[in-house]
């Protein structure tokens, strides 16, 4: 089998200009932040962002919207970077605005083969613009398209030599949904372990998802 | 007491032994201090944990956080999980009670909480899914906004959602959405139901059975 752990800059030198990235985090807490810094070192550009948020604008994936590398973005909240706001408000950066649960349900339909969900959330809104309703039992939901992308950003807690992947605490949020629905999924783990480390149920993201596996702690 | 107190500590009166709750950012965080004695309530986080205490200073873990960011630690009986099964809880009926800030709450019990128009733009993050999707959503939120009401007659902001609230907790009153209108059913200490009308942008219906908070 081939060696997955691979050099941080290896890594982030497969990313093309243009490429559209699946990002871990919440306030990047749980992001791939030494993948990101090494996004910017490299320069790539025109990116598309899927993540939760886009952080700060000193802090994780924040740092790309500041250092202007981002085309278009798709998350749920923007407010704790007004880097963001103020690209938006300049026509610099398209920010598709998506309510948080919808958001974690679209990336999973990507990631699991589904056309879509159907939600109740955002029905009534300005989110129900320009979208499909469907009626069930009585109800009207939202339908909502699946996302991926070429890329999956994630950072784990601990990674097998294989791939396997844990994450702790509130760090998991996206991370496990996104390493489904990116064409290549890239993992930045601060333990990399011998396999056979992770016990079977302890296993969170299974490492026939993940393609490269970097450490988050420069040695 | 000062007028947020008031309104957190009149919110944690509604939260029953056992409930799971959802606070949100703000005025809402405050009401974790307030659960009254003997009922013991789970408080959920949208980043993926149920089972958190408040904000914590000293013994930070970089991953264990709150929705905003904050530190918090995990108490005894905690479990964590992702962003699907979080948002699961809150739409599938398993999360009792949100308790959120609001802009504006309109006659029909509609609130806007998210977004103000070339203002202020910062996303409706888990909001939506919230309002829609908890069993019971309480508003906590000051009556009036530099002299404005914000309770009015047809929400001017984006709503967050159609669904009607349950609860609107004011540092004046308690008034409850219901079919027939909005119910005046309790004033704040030395608050009179004049000084509440004068204060509302819209109809008020003045509950048969009237009572100061039980502070």
């Amino acid at each position: 089998m081939k060696n997955k752990l691979v050099s941080l800059e290896e890594a982030v030198a497969r990313i093309p200009d243009g490429a559209s990235l699946l990002i871990g985090g919440f306030m990047a807490v749980g992001g791939p932040n030494r993948l990101v810094d090494e996004l910017i070192r490299q320069g790539k550009r025109d990116l598309t962002i899927i993540a939760n948020d886009t952080a700060r604008p000193n802090n994780g994936l924040g740092k790309l919207v500041v250092e202007k590398l981002v085309r278009r973005v798709v998350t749920s909240h923007i407010g704790l970077n007004p880097e963001t706001q103020k690209q938006m408000i300049a026509g610099a950066i398209e920010v598709e605005l998506v309510p948080q649960g919808t958001l974690a349900e679209r990336i999973r339909a990507g990631g699991v083969g589904l056309g879509g969900v159907l939600t109740p959330t955002g029905v009534g809104t300005t989110v129900e613009e320009g979208k499909r309703t469907v009626e069930v039992d009585g109800v009207t939901y939202l339908l909502e398209m699946p996302i991926k992308a070429d890329f999956a950003l994630v950072s784990a807690k601990q990674a097998d030599l294989y791939g396997n992947l844990t994450y702790a605490l509130t760090a998991r949020n996206f991370n496990p949904l996104m390493a489904m629905a990116g064409a290549t999924v890239i993992a930045e783990a601060e333990d990399i372990l011998p396999v056979g480390c992770i016990p079977p149920d302890a296993v969170m993201t299974p490492s026939i998802l993940v393609d490269h596996i970097v450490t988050a702690t420069p040695r | 007491m000062d007028e947020k107190t008031l309104i957190a500590k009149r919110v944690a009166l509604e939260l029953m032994d056992g409930d799971l709750v959802n606070l949100g950012i703000g005025l809402p965080t405050l009401v974790a201090r307030y659960v009254p004695a003997g009922r013991h309530v789970f408080f959920q986080s949208e980043n993926g944990i149920v089972g958190m205490s408040g904000p914590i200073t000293g013994a930070e873990n970089h991953d264990l956080t709150d929705a905003g960011g904050s530190p918090i630690s995990a108490l005894p009986g905690a479990a964590s999980f992702d962003s699907a099964f979080s948002f699961g809880l809150i739409r599938g009926g398993h999360l009792d009670v949100t308790v959120l800030g609001g802009l504006q709450v309109d006659r029909e019990g509609r609130l806007a909480n998210w977004m103000v128009p070339g203002k202020m733009v910062p996303g409706m993050g888990g909001a939506m899914d919230l309002v829609t999707g908890a069993r019971r959503v309480i508003v906590a939120m000051q009556h009036s906004a530099k002299g404005e009401p914000k309770i009015v007659e047809r929400c001017a902001l984006p709503l967050t959602s159609v669904r009607r609230v349950d609860l609107v907790v004011t540092d004046l009153a308690v008034i409850e959405p219901t079919d027939a209108g909005l119910v005046l059913k309790e004033t704040a200490p030395g608050v009179t139901v004049e000084q509440v009308i004068a204060n509302t942008g819209c109809e008020l219906i003045v509950a048969p059975d009237l009572r100061p908070m039980p502070l």
